[in-house]
């Protein structure tokens, strides 16, 4: 479904995607699994072809540099954040959406009741939760039933709820067949949603492997309860969430969750921003509450 | 929610084809409209022109008693001078902020990741915004010219559609101008501020630049011909006036040499320069958006 070839993208010295080379079978799931900068969402643009990169990459069978509207009809891609002018209806934009890729109006609203949004057509963007932001990106990735569904962190901005909520929608997505590529730092969602994970350090593919062999126990994440000063606390949390932790702050300390061979990378996180960790405690069969970030 | 189907896993299913240019730019265009026309700057760049363009109209009027055809030629030049400024001030700030300002947004990335070429997106959205402009021109010539109606008991029909028909060439122009600045802007203040810059540069400095050019360096008179063709604004002006009088005498030496070297052709001429200064800068914004190596 998915073939790319030594894709490289530099944006002036700096390296963003080095030589990155992978396949991706049809119905197969792959996640995209790095820290903030690894070079995850400028892979996605070149894949899309809507960022220019050196090397091969084709969707489908289809070139996406030398024929990228023809490669991104075969792909639904939902962004990190929402990206619809805030003052359109959920409606007319499906409706714009559609029309752009040669839907039926009934496919729209179709769409909008498989990612359970049915009735909100004359709600405005501005007004809808993150959550329901994220499933109307969902939606409209969904109008054409394309064989491909992209996306770039797509829980990143949700809370516990709205995650679940898309998560779900994936799973279901998975078992129907559909092809996922999607970028992501939780662990949980790469665990119960992709086949394999392409891991990601500096722009360069570091291990092709599976999510099983990347966290081999049972409980590949682990809670660590960070003590630390309280003014620092909120910066902290901040600061873990942007690297890509889920964070939780209950009045005892910081709790992180953390892959279970890098239990020590929070300290490093908060080290860059000179926040000094005081102590450091390992939680046993912890789990963050909503994993909430 | 409702169970999710899906096309088969084992082959790589056919999805429905990327839409033709055409019917891509068409979408895009449509889209492009409806905002415009419910948009702030829209209402605004409307009503002021509107507003505008009656004043001058009733200004025009209130003089030595012109009535009729002759009221309409006084109108006409003081709209003249009106269009000059506002009319690409309109045009270029427009322009500016329609890719700039998606890209801003982040709207850009989404759009271009849909099965669209960039050359569609472009060409869509300065048609959307040209027919906008168009109207909300048409909108303030068609109230002024109610107001001379009323006043005059008729107006000249078809010099002051004329007016109109190059009054749309200059926003064409303008417009293409202000697409041309959006896609080299990163940032929709720097576009805003380069469009100013241009309508500055365009209005002001041009005019004074070949006034003092013409006798710093002693330039003949074709080549003044020359340099303001060149302008849009000012082969705006010349047509209009052309329209108006059939000769740009008014206009002095370089006028008469306008008008007894070109004769007939001259409209053509000034029509070609504003012809051009829609089609170049259009078709660099189009080559250069679609070789942009990001959004």
């Amino acid at each position: 479904m998915i073939h790319a070839a030594g894709v490289t993208k530099r944006f002036g010295r700096v390296s963003a995607v080095s030589d990155v080379s992978f396949g991706l079978d049809p119905g197969a799931s792959m996640a995209l699994w790095g820290s903030n900068g690894a070079g995850k969402t400028t892979l996605i643009r070149c894949l899309l072809g809507v960022m220019r990169c050196k090397g091969r990459a084709s969707i489908g069978g289809v070139d996406v540099r030398r024929r990228g509207r023809h490669a991104r009809a075969l792909v639904g891609y939902v962004p990190q954040e929402l990206a619809f002018h805030d003052d359109a209806r959920l409606g007319s934009a499906m409706t714009f959406f559609a029309k752009l890729r040669g839907i039926s109006r009934d496919r729209a609203a179709e769409s909008l009741g498989l990612v359970g949004l049915s009735g909100h057509e004359r709600k405005r963007v501005r007004d809808l939760s993150g959550g329901m932001k994220q499933r109307l990106a969902l939606a409209v990735a969904l109008l054409s039933d394309p064989p491909l569904i992209i996306l770039d962190e797509p829980t990143s901005n949700l809370d516990a709820a709205g995650r679940g909520e898309v998560v779900e929608t994936l799973r279901r997505l998975r078992e129907g067949g559909k092809t996922l590529l999607f970028a992501s730092h939780r662990p949980d969602e790469v665990i119960s949603l992709a086949g394999r994970v392409l891991v990601m350090e500096r722009g360069r593919i570091v291990r092709n492997t599976t999510p099983a062999e990347l966290w081999p126990t049972e409980k590949p994440v682990q809670v660590v309860r960070l003590y630390l000063e309280m003014a620092s606390e909120a910066d902290a949390a901040d600061a873990l969430r942007d690297a890509g932790h889920a964070v939780h702050l209950n009045g005892h300390g910081l709790c992180v969750a953390v892959p279970r061979d890098r239990k020590a990378e929070p300290i490093g996180v908060l080290a860059r921003q000179n926040i000094e960790v005081r102590d450091i405690e390992v939680l046993e069969d912890v789990q963050i509450p909503g994993g909430d970030r | 929610m409702s169970a999710i189907t899906s096309s088969r896993a084992d082959t790589i299913p056919s999805a429905p084809a990327a839409p033709p240019l055409v019917r891509g730019i068409t979408r895009f265009a449509r889209r492009e409209f409806r905002d415009a026309l419910a948009s702030k700057w829209f209402l605004l760049y409307t009503l002021a022109f509107t507003v505008l363009a009656v004043g001058v109209s009733v200004l025009s009027l209130s003089g030595v008693g012109s009535h009729g055809f002759a009221g309409f030629g006084r109108t006409a030049a003081g709209l003249l001078n009106l269009i000059m400024l506002v009319v690409p001030l309109m045009a270029l700030t427009a322009g500016a902020g329609s890719i700039a300002g998606e890209r801003e947004r982040g709207t850009l990335l989404y759009l271009l990741a849909q099965p669209v070429s960039r050359t569609q997106v472009l060409l869509g959205k300065y048609l959307g915004l040209a027919a906008a402009l168009v109207c909300s021109l048409c909108v303030g010539f068609g109230v002024s010219a109610g107001v001379l109606a009323w006043r005059t008991g008729g107006v000249g029909i078809g010099a002051y559609a004329m007016l109109v028909g190059f009054t749309a060439m200059l926003a064409l122009a303008m417009l293409s101008l202000g697409m041309l600045i959006s896609v080299i802007s990163r940032r929709t203040t720097v576009a805003t501020g380069l469009a100013l810059f241009a309508w500055l540069a365009l209005v002001f400095v041009s005019d004074l630049g070949l006034m003092a050019s013409s006798v710093l360096l002693k330039l003949r008179v074709q080549e003044i011909f020359g340099l303001a063709a060149a302008n849009p604004l000012q082969s705006f002006k010349m047509a209009v006036i052309v329209n108006m009088n059939a000769s740009l005498d008014v206009l002095g030496p370089v006028g008469a040499y306008a008008s007894n070297t070109l004769g007939a052709g001259l409209p053509w001429v000034l029509a070609s320069s504003l012809v051009a200064w829609t089609l170049v800068p259009l078709a660099l914004a189009v080559v250069l958006f679609a070789r942009r190596g990001s959004v």
